[in-house]
């Protein structure tokens, strides 16, 4: 199968992620929606490594998975704080600072 | 390639495919502002989990200071060693840049880190609580706010040591951001530099919902925008075959070597090159805080703790730029004539917008942040200029910037009244009758931003102006004046605000802050007057800088 085949799947699963960060409004789903697009950007990688023959898509992978990891960690722990002192994760409610 | 020879790259037998891998050559040497940095992080970690609670509030303070003190020293160390002129070169099998720029920022990162870590750790301004000192930041991050638990906390004294770590961590992805000669080195980076800030955010004593509100905000805009910056490396991988910055120059140029028959067929593709390209650039406006991506910047920089917000303010502000200078000047400067006009037009809504914008502000950590806005267009005028005049005249402004930057956010941490700081404009009227010191420093500060004739901000704006007109971008000069006179009205009325009206009877108390919050002003005033009275030196020492290794 044409390797270019899985460029079109990965910018269609990016773009599917980003508009869900755009238009959902609970910050789990926006976050879950940020992972796709990670992902997203691993097919790419790891589809081009296949077409130049070399490895250094699929290692960034690797780097990539590792990121993504450390990024749930950190936002869970984030997402988490929030939730517990307004019993709300929704991105809209959390408008305090608005002029 | 078909399938088969991938697969081979993989599966070749152990015992041929291993010994045919030659151990990485790293010069330990030239990345030890780094690693000093990163070992001290990793030590911090380790001394939260051993050291008594009672000391750890000053084994952390003592190792982040010397830690940067240390790799500030490393730094000049290479510079004298040549390794900014003659000795630049790629370090670490091309992962990591050694030249004259890098070590220039880096060590203009070093040395603002060191203030912002005094301003995290001044423990005068808020008043005791249960006889315990207590600093900016939250005794216990994981308690909700107003909660049983977070008066225990309190009343047992605890502080969160932990940011000395973070703010190490930090540091080092911002020592790498810079310098990074792929495009994997400088994902990672960013990532390491904006994971512990994010973080930093959400660790606020007081206004506990507003920053976590800040931290919520920047995490998720800030990893919807890496996601941008890594599709973007993936296309420019994708076209490029590499993710090395001198591979990727040469196949935009068109002067590489051996074209295999895939990369033929990639580096045709000018859509990889010219989406991927943008969406990097995107990703690295972001981090600088360019209109149309500087959204997060207010709201951030409202709800951080304020010494955080002068960390980030400065530090980040340096190292982006850094990435974006080495991106445009090492990887696509055969790609002038596409970029050139987009820059240009988001040179010009950050300077006009990020300057009338900050007019309708009424809290003085969001002015500051339309402020950096504005600046931050000033300083991309610059970049645009594409001549080593440009790069030298950003390194200088990014120096004199970072220093004014810190030290107007920590007098903003000495006003308080009952809430904390008082950070409503209102609230500082009169203030140069009741504290005149305090309002005179500020003041000084605030005509440095506006880039008055004897402060930093006047000599750095000069020579990014100037580096742009000779680049040819001469319009773009004439909008930033223009810009610059709009942004001169809103500080000089906050100088009015504070100097000529009267004092309101229930107006704010301003904190006597200890030698650490005193010394971090007292340094920001003296690079202020210095550089804007006799820059020359530091002109020079920005211009031999110039001139990225390829």
């Amino acid at each position: 199968m044409n390797p270019v085949n899985y460029l079109y799947l990965a910018s269609l699963l990016f773009t599917i992620g980003a508009a869900g960060v755009l238009i959902r409004r609970n910050a789990i789903v926006v976050f879950m929606c940020i992972e796709l697009m990670l992902n997203a950007c691993n097919l790419a990688f790891v589809a081009f490594s296949r077409m130049h023959g070399n490895l250094d898509g699929q290692i960034i992978a690797f780097f990539t998975m590792v990121v993504a990891a450390a990024e749930v960690v950190v936002g869970l722990a984030i997402i988490v704080s929030l939730f517990r002192s307004r019993h709300s994760a929704s991105v809209d409610d959390a408008s305090l600072m608005k002029l | 390639m078909s399938a088969t020879v991938v697969h081979s790259l993989w599966t070749t037998t152990a015992a041929d495919g291993i010994t045919k891998i030659p151990a990485p050559n790293i010069e330990y040497a030239q990345l030890s502002p780094v690693l000093i940095v990163l070992g001290a992080a990793v030590l911090g970690i380790l001394a939260e989990a051993f050291v008594p609670r009672r000391g750890r509030y000053h084994t952390q303070l003592f190792l982040s200071v010397v830690a940067l003190a240390a790799g500030f020293a490393a730094v000049v160390g290479l510079a004298a060693g040549g390794y900014g002129t003659t000795k630049k070169h790629i370090a670490a099998m091309g992962a990591i840049a050694v030249d004259g720029p890098a070590l220039f920022l880096q060590g203009t990162i070093l040395l603002a880190s060191i203030v912002a870590v005094f301003t995290f750790a001044e423990r005068k301004l808020d008043p005791e609580a249960h006889g315990n000192r207590v600093d900016s930041f939250v005794a216990q991050a994981a308690a909700v706010p107003g909660s049983d638990t977070e008066k225990a906390a309190v009343k047992a004294g605890f502080t969160t040591t932990e940011v000395f770590p973070l703010a190490l961590f930090a540091v080092a992805g911002m020592l790498v951001f810079p310098a990074a000669n792929d495009l994997l080195t400088l994902f990672i980076a960013l990532e390491v530099f904006s994971l512990p800030l994010y973080l930093l955010c959400a660790l606020a004593r007081r206004k506990r919902l507003m920053s976590q509100e800040a931290a919520v905000k920047y995490f998720l805009l800030g990893a919807f925008s890496s996601a941008f910056l890594l599709f973007g490396i993936a296309l420019l991988y994708g076209y490029a075959g590499s993710v090395s910055y001198a591979q990727i120059a040469e196949v935009v140029n068109g002067t590489v070597q051996n074209v295999d028959p895939a990369l033929a067929e990639t580096m045709g593709n000018d859509a990889l090159l010219l989406i991927g390209g943008a969406m990097v650039l995107m990703g690295l406006l972001f981090k600088v805080g360019a209109v149309p991506f500087h959204m997060w910047t207010p709201d951030v920089y409202q709800g951080a703790p304020t010494p955080v917000t002068g960390f980030m303010a400065a530090a980040t502000k340096v190292a982006a730029f850094g990435a974006l200078l080495r991106l445009l000047y090492v990887v696509l400067p055969g790609l002038r004539w596409d970029w050139r006009p987009v820059m240009w037009g988001v040179v010009i809504v950050t300077m006009l917008g990020g300057a009338i914008v900050a007019i309708t502000q009424t809290d003085i950590k969001r002015l500051l942040a339309y402020s950096s806005i504005a600046h931050a267009g000033f300083i991309l005028a610059g970049v645009i200029a594409g001549t080593s005049d440009g790069i030298s005249s950003v390194l200088f402004y990014l120096a004199a910037y970072s220093f004014v930057t810190i030290g107007a956010f920590a007098v903003v941490t000495l006003v308080r009244d009952a809430g904390g700081e008082a950070t409503h404009l209102s609230k500082w009227a009169g203030l140069g009758r009741r504290s005149p010191l305090v309002a005179a420093v500020f003041a000084v500060f605030l005509l440095a931003f506006a880039g008055i004739p004897l402060t930093s901000g006047f000599s750095g704006k000069f020579a990014v102006f100037k580096a742009a007109a000779d680049g040819g971008a001469g319009v773009l000069v004439v909008i930033g004046v223009i810009a610059s006179a709009i942004a001169a009205f809103f500080y000089i009325r906050v100088i009015v605000l504070m100097f000529f009206s009267e004092p309101k009877p229930e107006g704010p108390t301003v904190a006597v802050p200890s030698a650490l919050t005193t010394t971090a002003i007292a340094v920001g005033i003296a690079v202020t007057l210095v550089l804007g009275v006799a820059p020359q030196y530091f002109l020079d020492l920005a211009g031999q800088a110039g001139g990225f290794v390829r």
